[in-house]
């Protein structure tokens, strides 16, 4: 690789060519201050806050946009610069709601921490503000365009990561806004509601929908018997929430946290996710011997539904009709949990705490209901309003004692540890499948191909003798690639597992901010290390799932299986 | 003309967009781009609707509204500004009985803004439809309208 000498802020560099000015002088310790900037997504240099000065250019040059040349002297904090980057913040929070303490990312806004960083004390500038109407219509994500700065993340993340197109920027110059498209609702455009636009927002304009207060309303109901389930992904996010390093993995002490909250029991959705192994790697097995639609697709992500019931409502008959593992947990906490425990499932609150916003629409979904008058799951939280109300309660996380789960939802495997990250579902489904088709047990039960943040990835599994391929595909953009292959009779493949977010549920709309892939691989490593640290590897060795069949299921894909674990879909695809 | 019609004339290809955007929207009498349209180019040509929705959106002389037969698209840049001692938008909303933005109730007249038509030496200026009116004043306004009207 070439190398470019050049000169930041009087100190010679060397960096390798094609650099950006941005990241050569974070090389050297040496942060430049930007906004629209994010990594990992497509540069757009349109808030222009990482402007800085070359020496010989005339104007002021964007850094994110601009690669290093041979000889250039660059000036990151000149007069010049500091009193553009402030104007330019200073204009932006002229047309800015700047109602800060009581919007949802006070003390984590970008553009807050960057008006304080540039010394912003008063706005030279009269407020040309217009309030406009908040899009509230849908239960999982709210967008309030009066806080918008207009810096395109969530476009690019819609548009190019997720390929869904939902979002857009419309208008010009001083009119231009983000909106869904026809200037319509999310929920009257397709949307998946998979959050990753609010995941990179850098202010409050896209938020999850909050539901703490649901949660605590029913936390202090002396009426309520309030259960709560965490699903895979969040025991290695949650530290980032509440102080901790990146991938540190907490889950006692996010038990220990819980049960000061005052939920009565603490599941856990890896039992759940045990038992959806046990469904579908079942249904896999009838589909195949039986002649049954292949391959069949994974049903456990609600991003993948929305946009399966909208997109390819052809290929519905693909998608297994296993529920997925928060509504199971749902479904068996309104069933079999008050039978075992006597209480009246009116009293019963399930709260689930998921990476993921879409879990919030799911939970709302008329088929999730035991009882046709309530939902199964009654409240959905992110990781991100777990943490919020850690912190509302005062709880001091870090020296917390750990504690367990509760029984009977709470011993897990390696198998459910693993669903949170792409690969994970397939990767525990075949180690139960290829034990349960081939009658002796699986060598080697680490399936490192379907590993890691590839965006499609591929195997081959003996199954009966004979070879069978199956696909991992995340982001909703590789998805299509598989799901237009399963639509024109060409997917070579038995079975698929689609999971919306980048890196999977780890990486989900509802995860701590700040998520770029080192972060991602992070939180797969930790998650992968729990695999490797647990007794119990595979869903059907999970004791407390096989007493369930015995108890109460008898068997998989029997009659109260099919009541409880599994659903249906809709086409849903008519626009206008 | 119906939209298949003129889809069928461009190559599927997204660089051609604007070219089916303009061609139909002339074609229309309503002069607009319709939601069931946008989603039919869009599948058309293979794009995102949000593509679609962004370009419609950027340049004045597109509209996702039905407009007027006839199309009056007065410049508010600045030379046109500075040259004029006359207030053209508010003689031409009186004259017409609409505000800006607003269609007249016979669906006749659509008054617009426009960005710089590139005429700075002969403003104030303003167009209709595709014809430039240079060196406004009051009274060549009104006369240039009943022209039009006289012509509905």
């Amino acid at each position: 690789m070439k190398m470019v000498n050049l000169t930041i802020n009087n100190v010679k560099v060397s960096v390798e060519e094609n650099t950006t000015i941005l990241k050569a002088a974070k090389k050297f310790n040496m942060n430049i201050p930007t906004l629209c900037y994010y990594e990992d997504l497509d540069i757009k240099s349109d808030c222009r806050v990482c402007v800085v000065e070359v020496e010989g250019k005339k104007g002021l040059v964007s850094s994110c946009s601009t690669p290093v040349v041979e000889g250039m002297v660059v000036n990151t904090n000149s007069p010049r610069v500091l009193n553009a980057r402030k104007t330019i913040v200073e204009l932006i929070l002229s047309n800015h709601d700047t109602n800060c303490t009581t919007c949802v990312k006070n003390l984590r806004c970008e553009l807050q921490t960057l008006a304080r960083t540039l010394g912003i004390d008063e706005n030279r500038f009269p407020s040309v503000f217009e309030k406009c109407e908040i899009d509230e219509g849908n239960p999982s994500i709210q967008r309030n365009p009066n806080l918008c700065i207009k810096c395109g993340r969530c476009v690019d993340v819609c548009n190019n990561v997720q390929g869904t197109s939902v979002l857009a920027i419309l208008g010009r110059g001083h009119n231009v806004k983000v909106s869904a498209v026809f200037d319509e609702k999310l929920s009257d455009n397709f949307c998946t509601f998979c959050g990753q636009c609010a995941s990179v927002c850098p202010v409050g304009a896209i938020t999850e929908k909050d539901d703490t207060d649901i949660v605590w309303r029913a936390l202090t109901d002396p009426k309520k018997h309030v259960i709560v389930q965490v699903a895979p992904a969040v025991r290695v996010s949650l530290g980032e929430e509440v102080g901790q390093k990146v991938g540190t993995i907490v889950t006692g002490k996010m038990v220990a946290a819980m049960k000061i909250l005052g939920f009565d029991q603490v599941f856990d959705t890896d039992f759940a996710a045990d038992l959806t192994i046990i469904e579908e790697g079942n249904e896999l097995i009838q589909r195949v011997t039986n002649g049954g639609v292949l391959p069949m697709m994974t049903s456990c992500c609600p991003g993948w539904i929305n946009y399966a019931e909208t997109r390819y409502p052809d290929i519905l008959d693909h998608i297994s009709s296993c529920k997925s593992p928060q509504q199971m947990f749902g479904a068996l906490a309104k069933s079999y949990y008050p039978k075992k425990t006597g209480i009246d499932p009116k009293d019963i609150f399930v709260v689930s705490v998921m990476p993921c916003t879409a879990k919030k629409y799911e939970a709302k979904r008329e088929e999730m209901r035991v009882d046709e008058n309530s939902p199964d799951v009654d409240a959905v939280l992110t990781t991100r309003e777990l943490g919020k109300m850690i912190k509302q309660m005062g709880i001091d996380f870090e020296n917390l004692d750990e504690k367990p789960f509760d029984s009977p939802f709470g011993i897990t495997t390696g198998a459910a540890a693993i669903f949170g990250t792409t690969g994970g579902v397939m990767e525990a489904a075949i180690r139960t499948v290829y034990e349960v088709v081939n009658k002796k047990p699986l060598e080697g039960l680490d399936f490192k191909e379907l590993r890691g943040l590839k965006g499609i990835k591929e195997a081959e599994i003996n199954l009966g003798g004979k070879m069978v391929k199956v696909a991992v595909a995340h982001t909703l953009s590789m998805a299509k690639i598989l799901c237009d292959q399963v639509r024109n009779g060409t997917s070579p493949y038995a079975f698929i597992e689609i999971m919306t977010c980048l890196g999977g549920c780890i990486g989900g709309g509802g995860q701590p901010y700040g998520t770029s892939n080192t972060v991602r691989q992070e939180r797969i490593n930790s998650t992968y290390s729990l695999d490797a640290s647990m007794s119990l590897r595979k869903s059907h060795e999970n004791p407390e799932v096989i007493a369930l069949y015995k108890d109460y299921l008898k068997e998989p894909l029997g009659k109260l299986s099919h009541h409880l674990l599994h659903t249906h879909y809709h086409d849903r695809s008519s626009k206008v | 003309m119906i939209l298949k019609e003129i889809l069928q004339k461009y190559p599927k290809k997204d660089d051609q967009l604007i070219e089916i955007l303009l061609d139909y929207q002339s074609a229309k009498s309503n002069h607009y781009i319709s939601k069931e349209e946008i989603i039919e180019i869009a599948d058309y040509l293979g794009i995102p609707e949000s593509k679609v929705c962004s370009v419609l959106s950027f340049y004045t002389f597109f509209s996702v509204k039905p407009r007027g037969k006839h199309i009056i698209q007065v410049c508010k840049d600045v030379p046109c500004y500075v040259s004029s001692n006359i207030d053209i938008l508010k003689i031409i909303e009186t004259e017409l009985g609409i505000l800006v933005n607003e269609t007249t109730p016979n669906q006749q007249f659509t008054l617009e803004f426009t960005s710089c038509l590139g005429c700075c030496d002969v403003g104030p200026v303003m167009r209709i439809n595709d014809k430039i009116y240079t060196h406004l004043t009051a009274d060549k306004i009104k006369a240039i309208l009943s022209e039009y009207r006289v012509n509905m």
